[in-house]
């Protein structure tokens, strides 16, 4: 048995260091093409392999570029017929793609295959079956968490996830449907990565159950469904205050801000997240001039629920298999929609340390509620200059006024820059803070 | 004067074509000359009224020491931010915003189910010097960093926290539908084609102008949301499918909501 050893393994292998800084803080755009660039002709360049050093096939190939994602799949699990149940008819040149992968020495036979790029395309294949199999091993998650804490994977690239790891999957567990997708157990959602140089990789070959493998068995690391702000007063004995607010910061480079754990005081739940980590649960408010944009205008919010959290486990209870809040049984759920619903957004503040602000937001937040729309109370934080008058349409001299336009229902309501005039329906005051 | 004189008629225009620029717009001379436009920001540019002529190509070459130009570009860059977050929040800033977002300048959305939505650049605050600009998807409502760090140091105060949710605001019929490929031609058209039946009475081709917001209903356009289910062995993950029942139990009361008012 002999290695064969492709020649440029060593000029396209990228310094671990190097890409970690890529995906993370960069994460793509120019710098990303140039890698592209200059990556490209070698990634042509594996096919033409030639025995030159004792590096694996497999380590070569999982340092391809592109290939950062792959795990290296130990020999002995690809040497175990039972681990390749089934593979073998999916795979051509099942006998040469093997040889390959695990740097047998071909028969004489194998010269028969005219070109030695199909059994590549055959080896890549096989690896990529295996490695979605070998990945939902112990000894796979193990090699892919290390990863995952190396943030190989890269980070989430929602803002308010505020740099959660994320790990590779597939949409589909079949090669050739879909490329490789990140998936990120903070917003339980999945993106596609950011630099080209993936959409090569086949998502299969990380496959459809691996992401939820993982976090379930590394509990910790993935964020518990229930969230509570950290605001001043509403610390409980079972309040998620072992995390300081400004552990979920990322730093100024982008990179995840790790929770620090804080010693908690002795009367304070020791585990408040049921073995899980506190999630990033703030949620995206849009605004307009410093008004939040109510739900009743077209234009308003639609999609919050889909990042909002309960605030513990009893309130996600408050659901049934349905997908319905036991409440509604009835149909009622006029009665207190208000204060379920607008609760998770009061303490909504992108910036995040400023518990006083948030406070004040929650009071002003209950006084619009009593009265939609908020006649009267507007307040324009944010407001440049303009010489025209209120008009119902962006108006169309040089010299534009900002339109602030209330569009609610099929009424154009429009507020003159003097902050004069009906006051806009669809915005919601809020503090001066949270709009500067 | 600068090099940019060789192949750039003015300095925006070589603004506007440096590398990581992408995200601005043209402001208009216009609007520029009128001071009225700029009240204020004399007192957040430093050397203000050199940074202004520079902008207007109204800086002759011996005004300015050679040591002073570099700070004096940054303060120009910084006006010249200033006054395109305020400018795009104009009709005709909205509009020049609009055609960049038309040919996706700004990215498009990295959450697979968006289906390469194009964004739209938005601040987190409008004081300059406090956050990067960030990247707005009209489709699953939500805020993306953008992908390249030449962007991602761009001051998002030069766009704004208003941006964005103003163009949809004057421009309802633009608001991307919630699920289907994206489909750009409804952008220039002003018509919306695809499968989001709620939003599917307008089949008429009608311009993007703010009049005709009327026939729009979004009360239940959340319910075409597409979600990833997370699945191990082909089985719903318990946990992750109670925490989306949860919140579809939140959409749909507001869906309830909305549709009382028939919105
Ligand atoms: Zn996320
Ligand atoms: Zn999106």
């Amino acid at each position: 048995m002999s290695r064969r050893q492709p020649q440029l393994y060593s000029e396209s292998h990228l310094p671990p260091g190097e890409f970690e800084e890529e995906q993370l803080i960069s994460g793509t755009g120019e710098g990303d093409e140039i890698m592209e660039d200059a990556h490209g002709e070698e990634e042509e360049g594996y096919s033409s392999s030639t025995p030159t050093s004792t590096l694996t096939w497999i380590s070569w190939f999982c340092s391809l570029p592109g290939h950062e994602y792959y795990c290296e799949v130990t020999e002995d699990f690809i040497e175990d017929d039972f681990n390749l149940t089934g593979l073998n008819s999916m795979v051509p040149f099942w006998k040469e793609a093997m040889e390959m992968v695990l740097d047998v020495e071909p028969d004489e036979e194998t010269n028969k295959i005219p070109d030695v790029s199909i059994v590549e395309a055959s080896a890549e294949l096989l690896y990529g079956l295996v490695h979605q199999r070998y990945i939902l091993t112990r000894m796979g998650l193990q090699a892919m968490v290390e990863k995952y804490e190396q943030g190989i994977f890269g980070a989430c690239p929602r803002v308010f996830c505020n740099g959660t790891h994320v790990v590779p999957c597939g949409r589909t567990d079949i090669p050739g449907h879909d490329t490789v997708k990140l998936y990120c157990p903070n917003c339980s959602d999945i993106y596609t990565p950011p630099s080209s140089r993936f959409q090569g990789v086949d998502g299969a070959f990380f496959g459809t159950t691996f992401p939820h493998l993982f976090f379930q068995s590394y509990r910790e690391l993935a964020p518990a469904p229930f969230w509570k702000p950290t605001s001043g007063h509403s610390s409980s004995p079972t309040s998620s205050r072992s995390v300081s607010p400004e552990a979920e910061v990322p730093d100024e480079n982008g990179q995840p801000g790790q929770p620090k754990r804080v010693k908690p005081p002795p009367f304070v739940n020791p585990n408040p997240n049921g073995g899980q980590k506190r999630p990033a649960g703030r949620v995206y408010q849009p605004k307009i001039y410093g008004f939040r944009v109510s739900e009743q205008a077209k234009s308003g919010p639609r999609m919050l629920w889909m990042r909002l959290r309960p605030q513990d486990p009893e309130e996600l209870d408050m659901v049934d298999w349905r997908g319905r809040f036991y409440d509604d049984e009835d149909d009622e759920y006029d009665h207190e929609d208000g204060a379920e619903e607008d609760r998770p957004m009061e303490d909504f503040d992108p910036d995040g340390h400023d518990d006083d602000d948030e406070e004040e937001e929650e009071e002003e937040e209950e006084e619009a509620h009593g009265g939609y729309p908020p006649q009267g109370r507007t307040r324009a934080d944010f407001r440049p200059p303009s010489q025209s008058p209120p008009s119902s349409a962006p108006p169309r001299t040089p010299r534009d006024s900002p339109v602030v336009q209330a569009a609610l229902g099929s009424k154009l309501t429009v507020r003159g820059a003097e902050g004069k005039g009906k006051a806009p329906g669809i915005l919601r005051p809020i503090p001066a803070t949270a709009a500067t | 004067m600068y090099t940019y004189r060789g192949i750039h008629s003015s300095w925006i225009s070589w603004f506007l074509s440096s590398k990581g620029n992408e995200y601005f717009c043209e402001v208009e001379e216009d609007y520029i000359l009128d001071r009225f436009n700029l009240t204020g920001l004399n007192t957040e540019v430093s050397n203000y009224s050199q940074a202004l002529d520079l902008i207007t190509d109204q800086l002759a070459d011996d005004d300015i020491q050679d040591e002073l130009r570099g700070a004096l570009d940054v303060q120009a860059r910084l006006l010249y931010g200033l006054i395109h977050a305020r400018w795009i929040v104009t009709a005709r800033g909205l509009a020049k915003m609009l055609e960049k977002y038309k040919r996706s300048d700004f990215g498009r959305c990295p959450r697979v189910l968006c289906q390469s939505q194009p964004l739209l650049p938005v601040g987190l605050t409008d004081v300059p010097y406090e956050k990067s600009v960030k990247l707005y998807c009209g489709r699953c409502e939500d805020l993306y960093s953008p992908k390249s760090s030449r962007h991602g140091s761009i001051d998002g105060a030069y766009f704004g926290t208003t941006f964005p949710h103003l163009l949809f605001l004057v421009y309802p019929n633009l608001i991307p539908p919630k699920s289907g490929p994206v489909d750009m031609t409804q952008v220039s058209s002003g018509t919306t084609t695809g499968s989001d039946g709620k939003r599917r009475k307008r089949d008429e081709a009608q311009e993007p102008t703010p009049e005709v917001i009327g026939e729009i209903n979004t009360a239940s356009v959340a319910l075409k949301a597409e979600r990833y289910k997370p699945k191990i062995f082909g089985f719903q993950v318990h946990e992750i499918a109670k925490l989306h029942r949860w919140q579809e139990a939140v959409r749909d009361r507001q869906v309830a909501r909305l549709e009382e008012l028939d919105i």
